[in-house]
């Protein structure tokens, strides 16, 4: 357990300079912006060149870059994001409003797609080259090469438009009133169809992985040990087999994360989903770029935590990883 | 020869060649087919397909020809998609023999800045980027490659680093050599068949990435592509939802052709390598 820890502490180590190195990124890409906040500042409410000058002189902006830098990461590290333009609010409130509802599509997705995705992997991969093997990783090379935002209006067209089973788009149904466990049940029914195009998409993922895995384990000695010992075909394929196969998938889970968060920009804005990534488009459309760089900041600190519990969980489940007592 | 005919006996890898060949043969004749502008106006409004069979897939919210349209498209996203590919692939080959090859501190920043980049959200950076620099086909090329480059830089980086200890290395060290020449001319092409071989998954998620940007109206705006139908589609999804169902089928085709013909192609050379 101890060298667990010296491994996560190393891990932590490293994720600060990569936070550092994507600061360093955005700031470039905030100097390369036309404009600066004054500018955006003036244009909202006007002013005179005199003005300008004064608001530059006050925010710092006609200091040298490395000034400007060091003025960047020292407002970062109090977790300063600057002021929006378009919500007249700090970006980091505006921020973290809309972090819990990308933060629900993205765990319902995940599980949608890692279980039904793991779980038709061992159908596929019990029996390797079968005819419902063949189907389903052609089926799953399909699903895979679908656009998520196509997915999406082709789910709204049958569900929402022509059954009307499903609410159009939205999280919740606006000025209801409704309150705990009503109000729970009526964001979970408008979150079915952004949580099924964005979780089906990298289900064929999980599926493919599952499924290689499998092949793979079907070849090692212990498969032969097992039928040796005259274990039952099920009991092979879900205690040896499968088991195996399902490690490295974890792995993927903090991979796919930054992926997913990307996915959701997309899948957020085609159901009006008010989350992280419909907030991403709307700063792109107001060009608010402070704001577009404050919510990439803040999914790469996302990305890097959802990493090191994937790490944390790992080293749970493999008893390899960082060496147990007993091994060492 | 007989690498062809293998790779032509898989139905799957069959599916995709036929597939990828539809739609270059749908981007090299679309300014023969229809030369012109394709966003012209051709005939009345929101007319539904094979209604018409001068318009056989009918006409969008402007009344222009999908037919047209989907034809042009096809040039974009192909076009895009294997600039973005190539970019990223070069990115890749060139930070990863780099790193794998000097070691050491480089190693460690070049390995670095891989990191950071995996961390950011691919597709929230194109859209940083498009945004700040402005929307235009190269912008969009630069802008995809940014997010997809940092795989084949790993996978570049791991070959090289079990190349470097071969003996021709030593011997082009023996005889001289510069480290950058032996680095660029006898580590990297050898590094590159596993590279390469992910190049379907890489042109398959540049056209996806494509298609979102201009979904979301960041694509170039003088070009027609498939997102931008689609989301131009989107304005009439209640009563004419064939405008953004067709292109997106279009996308899913040429997606699916590249991902078969891929498999196709390094599953024919993996049973080649198995029996030699």
């Amino acid at each position: 357990m101890t060298r667990a820890l010296a491994l996560l502490r190393g891990r932590l180590v490293g994720s600060i300079f990569v936070l550092l190195i994507v600061v360093i990124g955005t700031f470039l890409l905030l100097e390369a912006a036309p404009g600066d906040a004054v500018d955006a500042y003036i244009v909202s409410t006007g002013g005179d060149a005199g003005m300008i000058e004064l608001l530059r002189h006050r925010w710092g902006l006609d200091q040298s870059e490395l000034t400007r830098l060091a003025n960047y990461l020292w407002a970062l590290l109090h977790l300063d994001l600057g002021q929006s333009v378009t919500f007249s609010r700090p970006i980091r409130d505006v921020i973290l409003e809309r972090l819990p509802t990308t933060l629900i599509l993205m765990v319902s997705a995940t599980a949608l797609s890692f279980g039904l995705g793991s779980a038709l992997g061992i159908y596929a991969g019990a029996r390797p080259g079968s005819f419902r093997d063949r189907f389903l990783s052609v089926a799953s090379l399909a699903l895979y090469a679908v656009p998520g935002f196509w997915l999406g209006l082709v789910l709204i067209v049958i569900f929402a438009v022509d059954l009307r089973w499903l609410p159009i788009g939205g999280i919740e149904t606006l000025a209801s009133d409704k309150t705990g466990l009503d109000r729970a049940a009526d964001i979970a029914i408008h979150l079915v169809l952004p949580v099924s195009a964005l979780g089906f998409i990298y289900l064929a993922l999980y599926l493919r992985m599952m499924r290689a895995g499998m092949a793979e384990a079907w070849r090692q000695d212990f498969v032969l040990a097992a039928r040796a010992r005259g274990l039952s075909r099920r009991r092979i394929v879900l205690a040896h087999v499968a088991r195996n196969a399902l490690l490295p998938l974890v792995t993927m889970l903090g991979l796919q994360s930054a992926q997913m968060l990307g996915g959701s920009v997309v899948i957020e804005s085609v159901f009006a989903v008010p989350g992280l990534g419909r907030l991403a488009q709307e700063a792109v459309a107001a060009r608010d770029t402070p704001l577009l760089l404050g919510i990439i900041l803040t999914s790469a600190v996302l990305v890097i935590l959802i990493n090191l519990l994937v790490d944390i969980a790992y080293a749970f489940l493999d008893p390899r990883v960082g060496g147990s007592e007993a091994g060492a | 020869m007989s690498r062809l005919r293998r790779f032509l006996r898989t139905p799957e890898a069959l599916a995709g060649a036929i597939l990828l060949a539809v739609l270059f043969a749908m981007a090299l004749s679309a300014s023969l087919l229809f030369p012109g502008d394709p966003q012209a106006i051709a005939g009345p409004a929101l007319l539904p397909p094979f209604q018409n069979w001068s318009l056989p897939l009918g006409t969008d919210r402007l009344g222009r020809d999908v037919l047209v349209e989907l034809f042009h498209g096809a040039r974009t996203s192909l076009a895009v998609g294997l600039a973005a590919a190539a970019t990223a692939l070069v990115i890749g080959a060139v930070v990863g023999t780099l790193a794998g090859f000097a070691g050491g501190l480089v190693d460690e920043v070049l390995m670095r800045i891989t990191d950071a980049f995996q961390t950011v959200p691919g597709f929230l950076l194109a859209l940083a980027f498009v945004s700040v620099v402005g929307p235009s086909l190269g912008v969009v090329v630069v802008a995809i490659a940014l997010g997809t480059w940092t795989g084949p830089a790993r996978i570049a980086r791991a070959e090289v680093l079990s190349i470097r200890e071969r003996d021709y290395v030593a011997g082009a060290r023996v005889i001289g050599m510069h480290p950058l020449e032996i680095a660029f001319r006898e580590v990297l092409p050898n590094a590159l068949p596993p590279v390469l071989a992910m190049s379907s998954v890489i042109v398959a998620a540049a056209i996806l990435t494509e298609a979102a940007l201009s979904f979301l109206g960041l694509g170039d705006p003088n070009r027609v592509t498939w997102g931008g139908m689609i989301a131009e589609g989107r304005t009439v999804l209640r009563t004419a939802p064939f405008l953004s169902i067709v292109p997106g089928i279009a996308l899913l085709l040429t997606v699916l052709g590249v991902y078969l013909a891929g498999e196709g192609i390094v599953e024919t050379t993996a049973v080649r390598r198995g029996l030699s």
